[in-house]
């Protein structure tokens, strides 16, 4: 018995060997890569190690050892997985090298809209896009009567009728766990109102109108949230919307697979997806654009670097999306968008659109600043008024420690 | 012994108490009265962003930091600033006019002292609990036939086992919305149950939880030192009609007062740096404490900021903190070390 195993896992690997084939490089150098840990980069890594010779590091916390890693000489990763929001440090510290010889070398089959461009170079290459943007129960809308809710003003109002009709635990579900979580929440509202975070000479902004009107939107709209919702953070909400507990909620549509995984949803093909709702009149989707991708270090000879971007461009090939089409909204040609992408499509071409995440120091600073001090908003001990000017005194403190700020 | 003798014998500890001590102390001490910052400049950048369709490209004005063309490292400045980072995390004005206006709730705002609070509250409170449950399974389990003692050593020991993010994340996933406990507790009660939706409850099952966690230790403790009372001594109190609890008060617990000093000191020491049950329960909307908010200030964001020089403040206030809660327990143990205790 324990032989026939042994043999069946030898003919495995050697089945593994041989897919090898499929690369369309001989790999000879060692390659190491670092990357935040969902489905997407699983299925990148998984194409780039068909080459062989390459060591993939998927993990949540990159983004705390990326800055490290590749400030190292030499650099401790070749390829980085990055986002628009966590790029910054690598682009301050100039870790990250100018890809466009690459790209002209090898990138042949890259769209431009694939190019994270700073100042003419490009810096990063883009595989997929991510926005928040509604999600809701196809099933209840439509047995309510509710029309798909286009503005955050008609999503409390079908809140309110989904209540009443007492069809699920809670009508509305919200990634709004303290710190990072809840500073997004704001962040994405905040700019729906039409807010501007940072003035031009680093000073704090958010303690305007549309700080007070995101707030209050957002304070509205847990009424109809589980009462625990600080401590709820993205996976907490899918869970919710698996086990049938919420109707709508504000979801990143990298979760949106998850949705119909038969394995641990018990709401498989009900979950339909719309752009992320108006906050006001004539504005852009409540939300922001991310993006995700690949960079290369900047602490590496040449020839690594050349060996390391073509098995990047290994990983971001149509083949991946072929092997695995609804791991995320791919940007890669040949790409078919689902039904679980047309939200954030829905998004991502809005007019106005939403702004990127903008990638600044001064936006790292603000982000903690709404993380820590908003709770209080929301637990009551503070009014919004007294919530914001607590951000932007924290705010401030930091960036003068920062040297942002006299 | 020779001097020489007794030099060689402690130099390799000394040598590594200076080094893993006394190095990192200072450093940290040092660094909380200086400021390291990059030298920045505002430029302005085209960035190029990824969109579905086209790509979006913005230009705006962005303050980066200055790359020395030699080392190719960020160019820092160093600044002796004095108090100033303390100045900044126990914001003493700010504190100072809420005293004065006998404003609770706004001295509870600033981070600092609302950190202080719960932490002070936790260790004092869970102080007298260690202790009393640990001795009263101590003395359970020695009145307990003497088959049955290792089975309820084994049972009673298992909670200091278990890794403290483990258990405080166990403790949170029974009670959360909708935990097993929870939904058991719901259905028996027919109401809804929110444990992590105010401050209270979730101190309320962090004390719980340490107490759980930290009483095998000391009951482990305790029932070592129940097998050196004086047998002699209890019996000529029997005999003498003192009762049960005449028994514990005058031989048993004086006999152990060194053990639960001892105790004391190690659980003052250890609830005073609670952070695991913060994470664990996810409470850093409701409450923190001193050292998550240490954590809180070396945790870099996105753009790869930290606030090292308040995080150095903030534990250098921590560790004071800690002096100042053993100074009272430490004193006893030198007067009874000292063998006069007046």
């Amino acid at each position: 018995m324990y032989v026939k195993r042994l043999a069946l896992a030898g003919a495995v690997s050697l089945a593994a060997t041989g897919a090898y084939a499929e690369c369309s490089f001989e790999n000879t150098s060692e390659v190491t890569m670092l990357s935040a840990a969902f489905e997407a980069w699983v299925a990148v890594t998984d194409a780039m190690a068909e080459c062989g010779n390459f060591t993939p590091e998927l993990d949540q916390e990159f983004r705390t050892k990326q800055p490290e890693g590749f400030a190292a000489s030499p650099s401790l990763y070749q390829i980085g997985g990055v986002s628009n929001g966590t790029i910054t440090p690598l682009l301050n510290q100039e870790t990250i090298r100018p890809l466009d010889d690459l790209i002209a070398a090898y990138g042949a089959h890259l769209t431009p809209n694939q190019l994270i461009q700073i100042d003419g170079e490009t810096m990063a290459v883009a595989m997929m896009v991510n926005v928040q943007h509604l999600m809701y129960r196809e099933d209840i809308l439509s047995d309510l009567g509710i029309e798909t809710p286009t503005t955050w003003e008609e999503v409390l109002a079908a809140a309110e009728t989904i209540q009443e009709a007492g069809v699920v635990d809670y009508p509305m579900g919200g990634t709004m766990k303290a710190g990072w979580n809840l500073a997004q929440e704001f962040v994405n509202m905040f700019g729906g109102f039409g807010g501007d975070f940072v003035n031009d000479d680093n000073t704090p902004n958010v303690n305007s109108e549309a700080g007070l009107a995101a707030l209050d939107m957002m304070m509205r709209l847990t009424e109809y949230m589980d009462p625990e919702f600080l401590v709820s953070d993205s996976t907490y909400v899918q869970q919710q919307f698996q086990q049938g507990s919420i109707a709508m909620a504000n979801l990143w549509a990298s979760r949106g697979g998850a949705m119909n995984d038969e394995a641990e949803s018990q709401v498989v093909g009900l979950v339909g997806s719309a752009a992320a709702p108006l906050a006001m009149e004539g504005g852009a989707p409540a939300t922001t654009l991310w993006w995700d991708g690949i960079v290369v270090a900047a602490n590496i000879s040449d020839e690594e670097a050349d060996n390391a971007f073509r098995l990047a461009m290994e990983g971001i090939s149509s083949e991946t999306v072929a092997a695995a089409p609804d791991a995320a909204i791919w940007l890669i040609d040949g790409y078919e968008p689902n039904a679980m992408a047309t939200g954030a499509i829905a998004s991502a071409t809005a007019n106005p659109a939403p702004p990127a995440y903008p990638s600044t120091t001064q936006m790292g600073l603000m982000h903690t600043a709404l993380g820590n001090e908003l709770p209080a908003f929301f637990t009551g001990d503070l009014s919004a008024e007294e919530a914001l000017a607590a951000v932007e005194a924290a705010y401030t403190v930091a960036a003068q420690e920062a040297g942002l700020l006299e | 012994m020779k001097f020489k003798t007794f030099i060689w014998f402690v130099a390799p500890s000394l040598f590594l108490m200076l080094l893993f001590i006394a190095a990192p102390l200072t450093s940290v001490f040092l660094g909380s009265f200086q400021i390291t910052q990059p030298v920045v400049q505002q430029v302005e950048v085209e960035t190029c962003s990824a969109g579905f369709l086209a790509q979006t490209c913005t230009t705006d004005l962005q303050t980066v930091p200055v790359i020395d063309d030699e080392t190719g490292d960020i160019v820092t400045t160093t600044e002796w600033v004095g108090f100033l980072s303390y100045a900044r995390v126990l914001e003493p004005q700010r504190a100072w006019e809420a005293i004065k206006a006998l404003d609770y709730n706004a001295l509870m705002q600033i981070n600092f002292w609302s950190a202080l609070r719960f932490t002070l509250m936790f260790t004092l409170v869970t102080l007298p609990f260690v202790i009393g449950v640990g001795l009263a399974i101590a003395l359970a389990v020695n009145s307990a036939a003497k088959a049955l003692r290792g089975p309820i050593i084994f049972v009673s020991l298992l909670p200091f086992i278990i890794t403290p993010v483990i258990g405080s994340l166990s403790i949170y996933w029974l009670f959360v919305g909708d935990g097993i406990l929870t939904r058991g507790i719901e259905a028996w009660l027919d109401r809804d149950i929110a444990m992590f939706a105010q401050g209270w409850t979730i101190e309320l099952l962090m004390l719980f939880y340490r107490v759980w966690h930290v009483a095998p230790f000391a009951f482990v403790i305790f029932y070592a030192g129940l097998q050196t009372v004086n047998q002699d001594t209890l019996e000529s109190a029997i005999i003498d009609g003192a009762s049960r609890w005449d028994r514990l008060r005058y031989v048993v617990i004086p006999h152990l007062m060194p053990l639960i000093v001892f105790i004391a000191l190690i659980h003052l020491m250890d609830a005073y740096r609670v952070f695991d049950e913060i994470v664990g329960f996810r409470a850093e909307a409701h409450v923190t404490s001193l050292q998550y908010l240490t954590f809180d200030f070396l945790r870099p964001d996105d753009a790869g900021n930290r606030a090292f020089s308040r995080a150095s403040a903030s534990s250098m206030l921590t560790m004071l903190g800690i002096v100042v809660l053993l100074i009272p327990l430490l004193r006893r143990t030198w007067r009874d070390h000292k063998g006069n205790s007046h």
